[in-house]
């Protein structure tokens, strides 16, 4: 019934379709600790726009709302001690449920490290990815439970490790 | 011997690399193997093994300067291109970690871009994981060696690990351009079949991303669509459910074939509200709130102009409606969602006063998020639900007095969308006190929605002319160029308010000549109504004595008040013109002419000469030519009669481009000038010959005068400049006509040096008189663009400074245009500003760094 389905033309309902378009994470000082690009973006445009929407969240008070409108999109962001989340999404997007989604994130950053800080995030850079990926794909939730992310780091962990884990002498001279 | 250091080496290499938190790594050990690496390095005389990750990070932080780091990441970049270049297996996935770090730093990394594909080829799953990590920072579908990961993605996809194929998801789900997807597209659809939950859920975004990338795909994941919702893994269950959005709102095929998933879209989301606890997926006792939101917009897409999906979710919105637990942010995440679902579906009555009163109770609560959100929402209701949502109006009304501009913002916008014609004083007065109040940011937008309401729901005209001089008065330098040309419609059509408005804005004048449109409509006014005036004929409120004397001394102080800006003196100079034939002081007006007619200032000047051509040889035309202005008729550029789009019921009638109430400076502010002087003060001169075409009208008179060679084309067509007499396009080009209050304080130069040159025009904040406000413009005469161009300025510690973004980065060369930026400078003690500045900008390639100190800022820029 649905062969040779018609896609998508102007004058149907506007796309609610949300997504993220990126996510940030940078300190009080205005370093970047991490990013994250949904949509492919010229290097020299996240720069800027990165320097730009720091600028503009940082020059918010604190008791200020989570939300502004930047450019085309809306920012959630939300401080955490020294880091400050930032996640832009579009129009239809719920930004409440962005908020549960950083919140999200920051817990399972904590649980990883154990109560994670700062310097946790820039010397593990790329364990903070690790879990950032299992968490979010194309900037979507991929599983609700917080057990089955950490679960799935820990075994590509487990994995690395095996990688690594230095074989015998024997083995090493060809011996085993 | 030998492999036993080699193999404690190779440890050492892979903990430094891969465990990848040293801080788990005993010190001793760590000193251990160092001796094993040195001692190695002694016996095969070796490169020295790079740095680790860890330690590299440590150094970064160390340095002190910018200078400092940038040498220490140049060294170490070195390093690592000659390592890439040996083809060192061992040190890769090392190596391109440390370039992702100093990529997040700023620098650039594209010289990795190749190495994170070997990696990913490697069979060491840490090789692996490093290398897709680097590709989806460093690569993107704009470069064509992202092609090159295609194969070993496929292969990967198909790998015996769960995880390799996870990364390869997750790579292809992040960045997969439209070509890797198609060829790609057949592994997803399989792994989006297989029972383990770990990949299927992966699986489904990743056809997500394939969906977007190429529609037409969509079609190939639709049988395995069939078993998705009976899922009992949250994972896989979330991911489904995000996939049939995005194929619903894709294809309107697809959407009518899932509509027959409403009943088990809604069985799902009954019982997550019924279940009991579930600690997996509970958020602060609400279980699943992800899956729930989903689900909800899901709902919202099926029941969109159908009726009978609509009637099938009308219960469990209800009732997630009203057992949603509201006293976390989750719980009004998911109530937030089910009101805009309610709002989008063909939802009872009931249901919708519901959810607007939901929305009600949003704006009383204390999370100035939860506030927010019930703006916004109410925002995108007020159309449909008009009625309902004028209930909160206090409340919104209240919002207006918020401290987060986030939430004004919503809070001034939705208060213009409920300005009705019953409410129109009482709104008008809160919005009038705001517009007093609130921060320049907002003025703008304010007038414009003060004046468009204004317009649509006066209820007197004496009202309607009120408020815009009260606006003027308020907020004169924020306004639109085109209120002043639409203030002065409005007068010349209200006739028997003549008298009054006259008497009203020469009052205005007598109190502040400084807010400039209000000045220009003073002037336009005084100039067509003088007689009124002075004959004292107000009717509306007992009329002021002035003579024609005092009235000419306002006009002539306006000529040489250092507040006006040039556009101002020409309003008053006509206007001192028109007087003429209204007053019997003819001399007196002739000198003032006639000393004009060699002002520095050219546009004045030029009318000047005009007027005085007018006296001498066209004396007996002038009565005829300075008449009253007829009534004007309505063009569309004159008031446009929709409320910032926001309001329901407008009439589309006039184009969209008249409608940005952000716009406060129009692009071609040489086109609106002559148009603006072409309306309204050059028209009623010739007035008989042309009443109803006023672009034109300005060359017409210059062609009667004969005495200057300008052509008639001359209003219409700035935008070819070249075309134009030089002198005038001097005038207008080089002066700030429209910033109103550079007039007060003469600009200065800040920096010139090396073909840059920056310019500092100023404006005192009128809420805050300590606060500065100077604008950069930075230029550049050189032949080459000056990029990655960064202003920063420092002041003494009694200052506070707040620096704006930049409208650009980038110096055009040729002085083909500027880069801006705002700086406020709070200056409570009144002290003589000094400011140190520093740029940095690269020029021709190579990286320009400069400081300067700026101490001679006029004075009136800090007293």
């Amino acid at each position: 019934m649905v062969s040779g389905s018609r896609v998508k033309q102007a004058g149907w309902p506007p796309v609610l379709a949300s997504k993220m378009r990126f996510m940030l994470l940078f300190s009080r000082q205005g370093k970047l600790r991490l990013q994250k690009w949904y949509t492919a973006t010229a290097e020299r445009d996240k720069k800027k726009m990165v320097r730009e929407l720091m600028q503009v969240v940082l020059a918010r008070k604190p008791k200020m709302c989570s939300f502004l409108e930047w450019r085309d999109l809306k920012i959630v962001y939300k401080r955490y001690a020294s880091l400050y989340f930032c996640c832009a999404v579009e129009e239809q997007d719920n930004e409440l449920i962005t908020l549960e989604v950083i919140h999200r994130f920051v817990e399972l950053l904590d649980k990883y490290f154990g109560s994670v800080c700062e310097l946790d995030i820039i010397f593990n850079f790329e364990k903070a990815y690790f879990i950032l990926d299992e968490f979010l794909m194309g900037g979507e939730i991929q599983d609700t439970s917080k057990k089955s992310v950490l679960k799935a780091i820990e075994q590509a962990d487990l994995l690395q490790e095996e990688d690594e884990s230095p074989r015998s002498v024997l083995e090493e001279m060809g011996l085993a | 011997m030998c492999s036993c250091y080699y193999s404690s080496v190779w440890l050492h290499v892979n903990t430094g690399e891969c465990n990848l938190a040293s801080k788990h790594v005993p010190l001793q050990y760590l000193i251990t193997l160092h001796w094993f690496e040195t001692l190695f390095l002694c016996v095969f005389q070796r490169m020295p093994a790079p740095i680790r990750l860890r330690e590299l990070i440590r150094t970064i932080r160390t340095a002190r300067t910018q200078a400092e780091e940038r040498e220490m990441i140049q060294k170490e970049c070195a390093a690592i291109r000659s390592s890439f270049r040996e083809e060192d297996n061992t040190y890769r996935c090392r190596n391109v970690a440390k370039l992702l770090y100093m990529h997040m730093l700023g620098y650039p990394a594209h010289f990795g871009q190749l190495e994170c594909l070997k990696l990913i080829a490697s069979q060491k799953f840490t090789d692996k994981r490093i290398g897709y990590l680097g590709a989806m920072l460093l690569l993107d579908e704009r470069q064509d060696v992202h092609l090159l990961m295609t194969n070993c993605i496929k292969n990967d996809l198909n790998h015996s690990t769960q995880y390799v194929q996870g990364l390869a998801l997750c790579t292809l789900g992040c960045m997969g351009s439209s070509e890797m997807c198609r060829d790609l597209a057949g592994e997803v659809e399989k792994l989006l079949k297989t029972s383990n939950s770990y990949l299927r859920k992966k699986a489904a975004l990743c056809a997500v991303h394939v969906i977007r990338k190429v529609p037409e795909l969509m079609e190939m994941f639709l049988p395995a669509t069939k078993n998705l919702l009976s899922e009992k893994n949250h994972g896989v269950l979330h991911t489904s459910v995000v996939l049939l959005t995005e194929m619903c709102e894709r294809s309107p095929d697809m959407l009518l074939h899932f509509r027959k998933l409403v009943p088990q879209l809604v069985r799902i989301l009954k019982n997550l509200i019924m279940s009991g606890y579930s600690p997996e997926h509970d958020v602060s006792g609400i279980s699943d709130p992800f899956l729930q939101v989903r689900i909800l917009r899901l709902l919202r897409i099926l029941g969109r102009s159908d009726d009978d999906s609509s009637e099938a979710m009308n219960d469990i919105l209800a009732q997630v409606a009203t057992n949603t637990e509201t006293s976390k942010n989750v719980g009004n995440a998911i109530l937030y969602e089910t009101v805009l679902t309610i709002m989008d579906i063909k939802s009872e009555s009931g249901l919708r006063v519901l959810a607007i009163n939901i929305l009600g109770r949003f704006l009383l609560n204390n999370d100035k998020n939860i506030r927010y959100v019930a703006l916004t929402s109410l925002l995108k209701t007020v159309q449909t639900d008009h009625n309902a949502v004028q209930r909160h109006r206090s409340t919104i009304v209240d919002c207006l007095k918020d401290l987060d501009v986030s939430i004004k913002r919503r809070a001034m916008e939705l208060s213009f969308a409920l300005v009705n014609g019953n409410n129109i004083r009482g709104m008008m007065k809160e919005l009038l006190y705001f517009l007093d109040s609130c921060d320049p940011e907002f003025k703008a937008d304010c007038a414009s929605g003060v004046f468009l309401a204004a317009e649509k729901y006066a209820p007197s005209k004496r009202w309607h002319i009120d408020t815009i001089m009260r606006v003027l008065t308020t907020a004169g330098s924020y306004v639109r160029d085109d209120s002043v040309p639409n203030l002065i419609q409005l007068i010349t059509n209200s006739v028997e308010m003549h008298a009054y408005t006259v008497q009203r804005l020469y009052k205005a004048l007598l109190d502040d000549i400084s807010q400039q449109p209000l000045v220009q409509v003073s002037s336009w006014c005084i100039g067509e109504y003088g007689d009124l005036l002075v004959s004292g004929q107000c009717e509306e409120e007992e009329p002021i004595q002035v003579t024609e004397d005092e009235v000419l001394d306002v006009l002539e102080g306006l000529l040489v008040s250092n507040l006006s800006t040039p556009v101002t003196r020409g309003y008053s100079l006509t206007a001192i013109m028109k007087l003429s034939t209204r007053f019997s002081s003819v001399n007196r007006i002739k000198k003032v002419v006639s000393i004009y007619s060699s002002s520095i200032d050219v546009e004045l000047q030029q009318r000047a000469v005009e007027y005085n051509a007018l006296f001498k040889k066209y004396d007996h035309m002038r009565p005829a030519l300075l008449e009253r202005m007829p009534i004007m008729e309505k063009t569309a550029s004159n008031g446009p009669t929709e409320i910032m789009q926001t309001n329901g019921e407008t009439e589309p009638s006039v184009p969209d481009t008249k409608h940005l109430p952000l716009v406060t400076q129009p692009a071609n502010q040489a086109n609106d000038l002559l148009d603006l002087l072409g309306g309204n003060d050059v028209v009623p001169v010739i007035q008989t010959t042309l009443p109803t075409k006023p672009a034109s009208a300005g060359g017409e008179l210059l062609d009667l005068l004969g005495d200057l060679s300008l052509s008639g084309g001359l209003a219409p067509a700035p935008s070819v400049p070249v075309s134009q007499p030089p002198f005038l396009l001097d005038g207008l080009s080089s002066q700030p006509l429209f910033n109103d209050t550079s007039a007060a304080i003469p600009p200065m130069t800040a920096y010139s040096k090396n073909g840059l040159k920056i310019e500092f025009t100023f404006e005192r904040a009128n809420p805050n008189p300590n606060i500065a406000v100077i604008t950069i413009h930075a230029t550049n005469t050189t032949e080459a663009d000056m990029t990655e161009f960064v202003f920063q300025a420092a002041v003494p510690k009694t200052f506070q400074l707040q620096l704006l973004s930049p409208s650009s980065n980038i110096v055009p060369a040729l002085n083909q245009g500027s880069v801006t930026q705002v700086i406020r400078v709070l200056n409570p003690q009144k002290q003589q500003l000094r400011m140190r500045v520093k740029l940095t900008y690269t020029h021709k390639g190579s990286p320009v760094q400069d400081l300067a100190e700026v101490n001679n800022f006029p004075p009136q820029s800090w007293q």
